[in-house]
């Protein structure tokens, strides 16, 4: 062990959480990676996908020099030609022809660079990013009820509440950490649960009261929670009457919404009793944090479920003080730098939107008068623009739109219609390069960035360098710079650290702000580069002369709209985009896994993560599984009027009839058929754009399998046409999840040609259609694929340990073609926790054996001893087991 | 008054005959045993290790004339039987005048076949059967003359790998496209023939021998295609027949081999007739296996019981060049027959079973041979194998738990 000095304090590069990290260089291109009990996000803890970090810090995949026209090139070469290129377009189609579309896990400095740049130099509006996709809708109910987007409270309220109410967040997956926080506040002080959430999730499965609530109608539970507020005499009237405007427009329209208990629990598809006992919980709890992520914020009516959140949350009074108030978790680590810089295209910079004393006010301290005047394409609009011809230049920046864009399949061939694309990444190959990127810039990644990141709770946390930057990676805000400077703006791009950009960033967001935008860090704008180096996470505000951050905003009723006062908003009446109908009868909801994040570019590198859902899939309830004749752990065709994935049936009541579920994570690179973004519908939400990503009108059919297989790898291999697959990480390579509705001769002969080593031990029995080969190199396995009826193959956890052995002796060869087990030790079954890789298996012989409850499961198999993010499953594991008699 | 037993032929059956029978019988019998060879019966199957100077002659010897005195038996070496008389029951021997018989056994074996083509009758053309031709063999290979095998079958085979491992450059002609045509199928045979190459065979497959040529001596082999391979001593091992001048001479049953019954009794009674110069219900073996089988029941029945031999099911269990071949039941899948096969060419293992409905009918393995017993026996019960059908080429059920190696996992 390396002594803690070594380490380095940094930030975790996924979800909005934000937490600490300690890594110390292994001297060998890797890190260790542990919490950081000084972190006041996460106090030490991890979770599963934050605690693997160290797996994925290989360069493998990763993209290390720049790339033009296919052809390697040197970074001035390639600057010189994104420049050339870029003046070409606006010489030829103006400057709004240029877009770039960013991403939440760009660091604050770079995200400042790249929008002073477009929106500053280049003079496009047309600047967006992934968060378009994650929170815009909490970005834009607090800029309507707050005048500006600000988070009024902290984490440490979660564990001051008295009630914690969840809103379409997953947090025990997609927010470990805190929901973490949660659970030892629940046995600290008993706080209870409410989940609202149209599946029963892990989250849910654990909470006190779950209200399964129907796709988009939310609000009708808010708007309940309104009337039945201001009907029981439950409302703060004096802070309404102080601090906020337009209530009575308000609750009279919440009263259409919710004219009647009848009326709210069959708009909701909650119960009455439900229904009540959620009111009576809320009313009746002074300390109530309602915390609110994608199941609000992807909606067609995302904004309105925030403000009717938020309504509730004013109309008591129960803001900005200790254990109260609305509070959205964001999706990604940086989500909220962005929306600080400017990031999105309704902002400007620094919280400033496209007023005229703005636009003059940022013009003027960016001393460019190219700076835009108006509002530009949010991402949906973006690439529709894309496609029609309007963006003819596109720099996309650490992010995978091909993949995660709504209708995905029709981004990912508007990409090809550009004259320019510009992609910054760190891999070599993903959905978006492969579609066509002229220009490829190889970018820093986590444990090589250097500089800052906001998390959920307007926390500033420095992401340190770990490890030096790999073959001729840069950093995107050098990258940017270095192409500003040969469009002629070299003085407003001059920096040589993210530092300097920091500070100016910091300056802008003081510069003639007297308290009218809550996002003010002039107080760090004075930071020498030691200061920077050292700086310690802080809250903002952090305005000039103070240093020590802002715990929560808006308590004493002071909020940042012209009048400072709140605003209620009146929502419109709920209803989801587009209905289901004959031809598309269900409703597909997307969502994430718990080990996995985002398109996998980095958590797939991780064989400890791999493990838990290895396979793209699509939940379904049972009754929808008999009525559409699918097979649990077969497959289905999941179609929309938008695309089709082919997905493996889970049939659960987890998810409501009449609804199912797939995660997003899966992409060209990883599965042959189960990207789920060309699935979804692209109706966004009036006020922030933000498409409703979890209501798709969908049908289901069956797919018969006439095969199945696995397959080992050392690398890529280019599986034959016909084949379902699905790629994970092992030690030692990737795994392949097999299936095809082809004839076994029909693939013997690609399928032979998979590897080309000459040495292969092989299977075959025709009559049987199996096939089974194994390539060698040496007494090294290079790669083996196995192929059978469906429903016989063996499992690619039982075979994925022989690409962990560097020597298979000759007389092992062909006993690898039987499947089985290498090392004689049981297999244990999928994967359940992560952190210890304890299979599912092994946690039911314990149960078996009298474990009663996840904590002697823990004492048994440490399984849920660290991140707790498979607790739920122990729980549902435990439910399911008969155990022996104490 | 004790029978005389005699007993022509002193080879591996021979010898496994009159020592069954001296031990089961022997206050009933005066055995005389009548060899055409110099030397008392010795192991023929390790000639060709005897070649490739594996073991030395003292390795392949069984009994030597002391043994024969104790067991009462009375051996003559280097005497060709010359005529049998049925009538009189007493056989003609080569420089011993008549030898009387109250039984009779013929273990005459087989003798090698030569090829109908000119100049196999040359000096430096032989044939493998018999420890002199393995003294031939070993000067010219030990001389570096280069030597020309023709037959790719066994005995071919063992031939050539004897020669190379001996030393000399050997070039191995055979008929058909692959080697051991009859034992093997394509995929055994290919590992089979890629293991000689590595041992420095020269191999000439689909090759048809025309003639073999020479100025007083062997020289060189010229193939049908016009192909000439120069070639000093040329071994023909295309084959084997069985003895049986002497018995037809005599006027016994022939069909091929020797035809005899469930008892071993020849069509001419006190004549009886074991090892590869018989033909059992229409069979003729080419394996001493079955020949130690017919001269155990053989001795049992001149003992008293009431054994009876009904066949041996045709399995090759051998050394092939030193690759470890089996070869049982019915390798030439029956219509409608499952193919299994398993290999790794490069580790030169081969596995091929042919499952006829719910049965194994026949297997080959090549390379790795314990589970040989395991295969023979499910082909010998008819046993049904349908339940470890899946599993059943990775060896017994248990096997493939137990047998596979331990593989230390990374943690």
């Amino acid at each position: 062990m390396t002594s803690p000095s070594d380490a380095v304090r940094t930030t975790c590069p996924y979800c909005g959480v934000g937490c600490g990290i300690l890594a110390t260089p292994n001297g060998q291109g890797g890190a260790a990676v542990a919490g950081d009990p000084a972190h006041p996000s996460n106090f030490g803890r991890l979770c599963s996908k934050g605690a693997a970090l160290g797996e994925t810090l290989g360069l493998e995949t990763r993209l290390l020099h720049p790339v033009v026209d296919g052809a390697r090139a040197s970074w001035d070469a390639a600057l010189d030609a994104v420049a050339t290129r870029l003046k070409t377009v606006i010489r030829t189609h103006g400057r709004e022809s240029v877009g770039f579309y960013l991403s939440g896990q760009l660091l604050t400095e770079d995200y400042y660079v790249a929008n002073k740049l477009a929106k500053g130099f280049i003079g496009t509006p047309n600047v967006d990013t992934n968060s378009r996709l994650c929170m815009a809708s909490s970005v834009a109910g607090h800029r309507r009820t707050f005048g500006g987007d600000v988070v009024p409270g902290n984490y440490e309220d979660l564990e001051l509440a008295d009630l914690a109410v969840l809103v379409g967040s997953n947090a025990a997956w997609c927010h470990p950490v805190l929901w973490q926080r949660i659970a030892a506040a629940r046995r600290a002080r008993g706080t209870r649960v409410i989940v609202i959430d149209p599946r029963r999730t892990a989250t849910a499965g654990e909470a006190d009261l779950h209200l399964a609530v129907a796709p988009g109608m939310d609000t009708v539970l808010f708007a309940w929670l309104l009337v039945q507020l201001a009907d029981t005499d439950a409302l703060d009237r004096a802070f309404i009457a102080a601090h906020t405007t337009g209530f009575d427009e308000t609750l009279a329209r919440a009263r259409e919404i919710a004219p009647s208990l009848a009326a709210a629990a069959a708009r909701s598809g909650v119960s009455e009793a439900e229904l009540q006992a959620f009111v009576t919980a809320w009313r009746g709890t002074d300390k109530v944090v309602t915390v609110y992520s994608q199941g609000v914020n992807q909606s067609a009516q995302g904004t309105d479920k925030v403000t009717s959140i938020v309504a509730c949350h004013l109309a008591t009074g129960r803001i900005g003080r200790p254990g109260m108030g609305p509070l959205s978790f964001t999706g990604q680590p940086n989500a909220m730098g962005g929306r600080e810089v400017g990031g999105l295209a309704n902002m400007l910079a620094a919280h400033m939107g496209f007023s005229a004393a703005e636009i003059d006010r940022v013009r003027r301290f960016w001393n460019e008068p190219a700076t835009v005047t108006g509002e530009g394409l949010k991402a949906v609009d973006l690439f529709d623009a894309v496609a029609d011809g309007r963006i003819r230049a596109l720099w996309v920046m650490g992010t995978n739109p091909a993949v995660s864009l709504p209708r995905a399949d029709a981004v990912r061939d508007a990409l090809k219609r550009l004259d320019l694309l510009v992609v910054s990444e760190n891999v070599a190959s993903n959905d978006t390069l492969v579609a066509g990127a002229h220009i490829r810039l190889p970018a820093a990644a986590w444990g090589e960035k250097d500089g800052t990141v906001t998390n959920s709770e307007r926390r500033i946390s420095r992401q340190r360098s770990v490890l030096p930057l790999p073959g001729e990676v840069r950093p995107d805000w050098w990258a940017l710079s270095r192409v500003a400077v040969r469009l002629g703006h070299a003085d407003a791009f001059a920096w040589t650290s993210p530092a300097a950009v920091f500070r100016e960033h910091a300056a802008l967001s003081g510069f003639e702000n007297r308290g009218e935008r809550a996002f003010d860090i002039s107080g760090l704008a004075a930071l020498d580069d030691a200061g920077y180096d050292a700086l310690a996470p802080v809250q903002w505000p952090v305005p000039r002369g103070t240093i020590g951050g802002t715990a929560r905003l808006f308590g004493n009723g002071d909020f940042v709209t012209p009048d400072r006062r709140a605003r209620f908003v009146p929502a419109a009446m709920p209803a989801l985009a587009r209905g289901t109908s004959p031809e598309f009868p269900l409703r597909l909801v997307t969502g994430r896994v718990r080990d996995q994040w985002h398109t996998m570019t980095r958590t797939g590198l991780s064989p400890r993560l791999g493990a838990h859902r290895p396979e793209p899939f699509v939940e379904v309830h049972p009754d929808d599984a008999l009525r559409f004749g699918l097979v649990n752990g077969g497959f289905a065709r999941v179609e929309t009027a938008y695309g089709d994935a082919v997905l493996r049936v889970v049939e659960t009541d987890v998810v409501r009839a009449g609804e199912i579920f797939a995660p997003i994570h899966w992409t060209a690179e990883t599965s042959s058929h189960g990207r789920v973004g060309p699935l979804v519908q692209g109706d966004t939400d009036p006020y922030s754009g933000q498409p409703e990503a979890k209501a798709t009108p969908a049908r289901l059919s069956p797919v018969a399998m006439r095969l199945a297989g696995v397959a080992l790898s050392r690398g890529p291999v280019a599986l034959p046409d016909g084949v379902w697959w699905a790629r994970i990480a092992v030690a030692g390579g990737w795994a392949w999840t097999l299936a095809t509705d082809r004839p076994l001769d029909a693939l013997v002969p690609a399928v032979e040609a998979l590897f080309p080593e000459r040495e292969q031990a092989e299977l075959r029995d025709p009559a049987r259609e199996v096939f089974r080969s194994a390539a060698f190199a040496g007494e090294r396995l290079a790669g083996a694929v196995f192929l059978g009826p469906a429903g016989k193959a063996p499992r690619w956890e039982t075979l994925a340990p022989l690409l962990a052995v560097e020597t298979l002796p000759a007389s092992a060869r062909l006993s690898v073609l039987s499947g089985r087990a290498q090392d004689g030790a049981a297999d244990c079954g999928p994967l359940v926790c992560a952190c210890f890789s304890v299979g599912r298996d092994a946690i039911q012989t314990a149960i078996a054996a009298g474990a009663a409850d996840a904590a002697a499961i823990g004492a048994v198999l440490k399984a849920g001893t660290n991140c707790g993010s498979c607790v739920p499953e122990l729980q549902r594991l435990l439910a399911e087991v008969p155990r022996v008699a104490a | 008054m004790r029978e005389r037993l005699v007993v022509v032929g002193n080879g591996m059956v021979g010898l496994r005959f009159v020592e069954e029978v001296t031990r089961r019988a022997g206050d009933r019998f005066d055995v005389t045993v009548i060899g055409a060879e110099p030397t008392p019966a010795y192991n023929r199957v390790l000639l060709s290790s005897l070649l490739a100077g594996d073991v030395t002659e003292q390795d392949c010897r069984f009994r030597d004339r002391r043994w024969y005195l104790a067991n009462r038996a009375r051996l003559i070496t280097g005497a060709r039987v010359t005529a049998i008389d049925a009538v009189e029951r007493e056989l003609l021997v080569e420089a011993h005048g008549v030898v009387p018989y109250d039984r009779l056994v013929l273990a005459t074996g087989s003798e090698p076949i030569r090829l109908p083509v000119p100049g196999m009758d040359l000096p430096g053309v032989i044939t493998f059967r018999d420890l002199s031709d393995v003294a031939v063999m070993r000067e010219a290979a030990v001389a570096k003359t280069p030597a020309v095998v023709i037959g790719g079958g066994l005995l071919g085979l063992e031939a050539a790998y004897g020669l190379a491992r001996a030393g000399g450059p050997v070039t191995l002609v055979h008929l058909a496209d692959r080697v051991m045509e009859r034992q093997l199928d394509d995929g055994a045979a290919r590992i089979v023939e890629a293991t000689l190459r590595t041992k420095g065979i020269d191999i000439v497959l689909e090759a048809q021998t025309a003639a073999v040529e020479g100025n007083g001596r062997a020289e060189a082999v010229r193939l049908a295609d016009g192909r000439v391979l120069p070639a000093a001593l040329v071994v023909v091992a295309v084959g084997v027949r069985p003895s049986t001048g002497l018995a037809a001479t005599a006027g016994l049953t022939v069909s091929r081999g020797i035809a005899v019954d469930d008892a071993l009794a020849t069509s001419v009674p006190r004549i009886h007739a074991i090892g590869e110069c018989v033909s059992h219900r229409g069979t003729v073996y080419g394996l001493v296996e079955p020949g130690y089988a017919q001269a155990a029941v053989l001795a049992r029945r001149l003992a008293g019981e009431d054994a009876r031999y009904d066949g041996t099911l045709l399995s090759t269990r051998l050394k092939v060049s030193g690759v470890p071949v089996f070869s049982a039941g019915d390798v030439t899948p029956p219509a409608g027959a499952d193919v299994i096969t398993l290999s790794d060419s490069w580790a030169g293992r081969y596995a091929r079973l042919v499952v006829s409905g719910q049965t194994l009918v026949g297997a080959i393995l090549v390379g790795e041979t314990r589970h040989a017993g395991f295969y023979l026996d499910l082909i010998a019960s008819g046993a049904d194998v349908s339940a470890m059908r899946d599993d059943l080429v990775f060896g017994p059920p248990a096997a493939v738990a137990t047998d596979t190696p331990a593989v230390a996992v990374a943690a």
